[in-house]
């Protein structure tokens, strides 16, 4: 089938409580439907029925009301409500209750103003932005458990075809999983308004094959290149202030007020998705961030051009 | 133009006596304010336990036996003023009205004395801590509900030392006094939440 | 039997004043009429300032990754649409709509506390321009022109001092303050009027449904409007005195401020609707040429709603992180409001069923209220089924459902309201041309414009945000929706150029020129200043039925 798709459909899940969820909405919406049907095809009747013919000059009959017409709409409403209520009470219990078997991934992720941190505590990884994880097959499930903190304002995660969106709030400990049954990319990002640059907070999940993901851990747990020819850059970067607000691992940069950078080049963007990760839009972004992402916490640093060019250099190196 | 009046029908009266505006109007505000109130009262009831660092309510809270006596005996003393007023008793009317306002400011020297040993001994402000947040937002919201109503009281006596106040008057002497009795009332619920549960 | 009535003066012998004179006349009017003018006016002043707003917003969005506004501007004009639109036209509209009509209804001279009425309407006109003064005022640290810019439910901690530097979040607390006492005052007055000034052979069952919609509207602002200037006090104590509030740093709850919001925000979007289902309700019965159908379960379905709007706040909230129970429960609430809605969608129709219905305008934007209302209840029913809701909570979709109920519902009951009680409160009839004009055009504009929205949040569209990336199937939808605004707007061209096409040329109205059955209809249009020249005596619910009807008036039936 060549049907478009739209990478943030919540009618095209590909992961359990997202599927749980929509077969949920699908009642609901035939069952709105057929009340639409009724009332429009009510309401349509009577204005071509009892529209007033010009020669007509009589009142019509008065009628007050009728107990039975009105015990009957009312009690046929209530019993379409209690079906509906419980019907999404299971699905309620089923995608809350969930509780995460032995070999579920467990993930954090933090919400930044306008950022997101990942980290996978038993695996030692830290990362920006994008979510790896593995695929899920129904012999061997391993759902993803997702622990949501925020360092600043309330946020809220939310990835249309993986699962419904679950906010991130300061001082408040939030928990959803997902458990995706087909590899890909999904995208998603911030849903609740959270300032300046809500709007470029933008989510990347990878679910990849068992191998994939494999590979992709052992990538990330490496020590960050040290190529000895961005020495220049290195030394730059570790004697600036840069290092207040970045991490790049085994080096004396350890802020967590920015993104870990220790495997920066293994994204595909920077700014949480406002352009791609290339060597162009990296040089830029040092130039000065506020040109890409207007209003973001990262001041113009204000490096000379020489500085610059170590920097990139540098930066460009860790893979 | 045509006003409608009956001619072959009789009318069936409508509860002749519908209440008095200033009485219903009051018991509207009294309404709204102790939906606000509430809201403050949840605050503190949610807020009971969570402060990250102290002092804490066991530590720093005495029990305000007198000025909740004051308070409570005041409502009995405007009760009695708005009798005498009603059967028209001037002179004792201003005599109760008069030791209701004493009372009254008892009752604001007392949450004085309190916040004062709180805020210096105690080292406890508004943004100490959770504690200190919802302890004096609620009770300060009240303390200024007491103030508010002591300065219509004062001004219903000078009315009165005028010779305004009249019998005639008092059913707003009436709707004034509800109002008092509402800050009474609230503050038992205060009383309740912030000296015996949150303590 | 014949009468002989004495005829007032004709409004026109009166002698003309000087200018100055007059408008001093109207700002110290105590007149329940001028003020409910005033309000009006006020409501459909502020309706073309945040419209503007919107318009600005929707040619930003209506292509990916256009730059009309800077993000911090954008962030400002939502911010300011949505708190204008609730605030400082929904809430003066109502308001205006009540003042005006209550005391005619009920065969009074005036509200309760006439003073207090005045008081109350400059109170809400000095927030709303307090409101925008903020565009010229704030100093922040940001720079000149400071709205604020955290969204019209203002979530913590996004506006403590930390992450809200300047004034612009103080301007919206302190002028939402304001205009609430206004709204609070208001509607003291309102309750009072209705249980003390009704006049002979009124009782509470013979009141005309508007009235009673609008004293449990006022009932409702009485209890939830405190929640909100609550929460907005502390949330200044916070700014201004370091108080912990929604500091989660000292372990305070963001989701408290939620909680409050919504304990008022929800019933404020009922207090919004029900003065338009009042409106609704005057209009249906005339227009059809028979009785409301069910005046009782009328009565009981609106204070029903009342009663359970102040249970559903937390449908705001499902995606919080609250219990599976807590969940349950607000999916069964908001559920079952959906029932006494309903009950008055069909007593509509059942008003409607064997009547002779004529279009005129108002009976027109009723129509389109009905179509229009049942799909925001659909949708609302949607988002009621909390699994559901965690998808399209914060997106396009829920943008798209009250938009439905509040210029699909709202607004074109108060366009009714306008077409319908015009002729009464300035003695001359609108264009009926015109007024389809308006009205078709308004319908294909907002059904344009917000229709779309429905699928682009469906396709995982958030809301309030400045921009979005192409490639996500957003781009025909909001392209769609923004051309729609253009429609909108030529609507209310319309729509202006007839209200002054018609005070200065509309032919004569009369005293009841639809032939209408309430007690308003008995006086001139303008009505004197004081209502009545002697209070009136009713012994039904539609005393004109009565006059007209004598061989068949309503006491019979009732």
């Amino acid at each position: 089938m060549n049907r478009p798709v739209y990478p943030t459909n919540i009618f095209d899940p590909v992961s359990t409580p997202a599927q749980a969820i929509i077969e949920l909405s699908w009642l609901v919406l035939w069952i709105c439907a057929g009340i639409f049907v009724i009332v429009v095809g009510l309401l349509t009747y009577i204005l071509i029925r009892f529209r007033h013919r010009r020669a007509d000059t009589d009142e019509p009959p008065q009628v007050y009301g009728s107990t039975q017409i009105e015990l009957a709409w009312t009690v046929i409403p209530l019993l379409t409500v209690v079906v509906l209520f419980l019907v999404t009470t299971r699905t309620i219990r089923a995608v809350q209750s969930a509780v995460p078997p032995a070999e579920a991934l467990q993930v954090t992720i933090v919400g930044h103003q306008w950022w997101w941190e990942i980290r996978y505590p038993a695996l030692g990884i830290v990362t920006a932005n994008e979510v790896h994880v593995p695929v899920s097959d129904r012999a061997r499930p391993q759902p993803t458990f997702l622990r949501l903190e925020s360092v600043d304002v309330a946020h809220s995660f939310w990835v249309p075809r993986l699962a419904g969106k679950t906010d991130v709030i300061p001082n408040r400990d939030n928990h959803m999983w997902i458990e995706p049954f087909e590899a890909g990319l999904y995208l998603g990002q911030c849903a609740e308004y959270c300032g300046t640059q809500h709007a470029n907070m933008l989510l990347r999940i990878m679910v990849h094959s068992r191998g994939d993901f494999e590979r992709w851990v052992a990538a990330q747990q490496q020590p960050p290149v040290r190529d000895l020819s961005v020495q220049a850059g290195r030394d730059l970067f570790q004697a600036t202030a840069c290092v207040n607000c970045h991490t790049v691992r085994e080096t004396v940069a350890n802020g967590t007020f920015g993104p870990d950078l220790s495997h920066l080049m293994s994204r595909a963007t920077l700014g949480a998705g406002v352009v791609d990760n290339t060597l162009q839009n990296l040089q830029a972004w040092m130039k000065n961030p506020q040109h890409l992402k207007p209003g973001n916490l990262m001041p113009d640093m204000k490096l000379t051009p020489q500085e610059l060019e170590h920097i990139v250099a540098y930066l460009a190196t860790l893979k | 133009m045509i006003n409608a009046t009956a001619h072959t029908y009789h009318a069936e009266p409508t509860e002749e006596a519908l209440p008095s505006r200033g009485r219903v109007g009051m018991v509207c505000l009294i309404a709204t304010e102790a939906a606000l109130f509430s809201i403050f009262v949840v605050a503190y009831l949610f807020y009971i336990g969570k402060s990250l660092i102290g002092p804490y309510p066991a530590q720093v809270l005495e029990v305000p036996m007198l000025p909740t006596i004051c308070l409570l005996a005041s409502s009995a003393t405007i009760m009695l003023a708005e009798r005498a007023l009603r059967q028209g008793y001037g002179v004792l009317f201003k005599g109760w009205w008069f030791l209701t306002m004493l009372l009254g400011v008892a009752f604001l020297y007392a949450t004085a004395v309190e916040w004062y040993r709180l805020i210096f001994t105690h080292h406890l402000t508004i943004s100490t801590n959770l504690f200190g947040t919802t302890f004096y937002s609620l009770v300060g919201f009240h303390a200024m509900h007491v103030t508010v109503g002591l300065m219509l009281l004062t001004l219903v006596l000078i009315l009165s030392l005028c010779g305004y106040v009249t019998q005639a008057q008092s059913e707003r002497v009436a709707a004034l006094s509800l109002y008092w009795h509402f800050v009474d009332v609230v503050w038992i619920v205060v009383f309740l939440v912030v000296y015996v549960i949150g303590r | 039997m014949a009468f002989e009535y004495p005829l007032a003066r004709p409004q026109a012998e009166a002698p003309r004043l000087p200018l100055l004179v007059q408008l001093h006349d109207w700002v110290v009017t105590v007149d329940h009429k001028r003020l409910g003018i005033m309000y009006v006016c006020t409501g459909l002043l502020f309706f073309a300032v945040a419209g503007l707003e919107a318009s600005i917003m929707r040619w930003q969005l209506a292509f990916p990754n256009h730059n009309v506004v800077a993000p911090e501007v954008f962030n400002r004009l939502f911010t300011m649409h949505g708190t204008t639109m609730v605030f400082l036209v929904g809430m003066p509209l109502i308001l205006g709509l009540a003042n005006y009509l209550i005391p005619l209804m009920i065969g009074a001279r005036d509200l309760a506390f006439p003073r207090l009425n005045a008081f109350g309407f400059w109170l809400s006109l000095f927030g709303g321009v307090l409101l925008y003064f903020s565009y010229l005022g704030g100093e922040g640290l940001s720079g000149a022109g400071t709205a604020p810019d955290v969204g019209w439910f203002a979530y913590a901690p996004l506006t403590e001092r930390a992450f809200s530097r300047g004034h612009s979040t103080d301007y919206w607390i302190l002028s939402l303050l304001v205009s609430g006492i206004g709204s609070v005052a208001t509607s003291i007055n309102i309750v009072t009027t209705v249980f003390c000034m009704r006049c002979k052979g009124m009782t509470l069952a013979r009141m005309p449904l508007f009235v009673w919609m609008l004293l449990v509207v006022a009932g409702m602002i009485l209890f939830a409007m405190p929640p909100l200037t609550a929460a907005q006090l502390m949330l200044l104590l916070d700014r201004y005195l370091g108080a912990r509030f929604f500091d989660t740093q000292a372990g305070g709850s963001a989701v408290l401020w939620q909680h409050f919001f919504w304990i008022f925000g929800h019933p404020e979007v009922y207090i919004l609707m029900l003065p338009g289902f009042a409106a609704v309700s005057e209009i249906i019965p005339v227009f059809s040429r028979k009785p409301m159908f069910g005046y009782a379960a009328m009565v009981g379905a609106t204070l029903a709603i009342a009663f359970i709007s102040m249970g559903v706040w937390a449908h705001h909230m499902f995606t919080v992180g609250m219990s599976a129970m807590a969940n349950a429960f607000f999916t069964a609430s908001t559920m079952l409001i959906a029932v006494p809605t309903g009950i008055k969608i069909f007593n509509w129709l059942a008003t409607m069923y064997g009547g002779k219905i004529r279009f005129a305008t108002p009976m027109l934007f009723c129509i389109g209220f009905l179509f229009q209302f049942l799909c925001a209840g659909l949708t609302g029913i949607m988002l009621a089924a909390s699994p559901f809701d965690w998808q399209l909570s914060d997106s396009y979709f829920v943008v798209a459902h009250f938009h439905y109920v509040l210029i699909g519902g709202l607004l074109f009951t108060i366009f009714a309201a306008i077409h319908y009680w015009f002729p009464k409160a300035t003695g001359k009839m609108l264009s009926e041309t015109l007024g389809r004009w308006h009205f078709w055009l308004l319908v294909i504009g907002f059904n344009l414009t917000f229709g779309p929205q429905h699928i682009a949040g469906i396709l995982g569209m958030p809301r309030r945000i400045y921009t979005y990336a192409p490639g996500r199937g957003w781009e025909l939808w909001n392209l769609l929706s923004s051309v729609g605004v253009a429609f909108q707007a030529l609507a209310v061209l319309f729509f202006v150029w007839n209200v002054i096409r018609a005070l200065r040329q509309g032919p004569p109205a009369g005293d009841d020129p639809w032939d209408a059955w309430t007690l308003e209809w008995t006086t001139t249009s303008p009505p004197p200043e004081y209502n009545f020249e002697t209070l009136p005596e009713v012994q039904s619910r539609r005393p004109l039925w009565d006059l007209k009807h004598p061989h068949d008036p309503d006491w019979h039936h009732e």
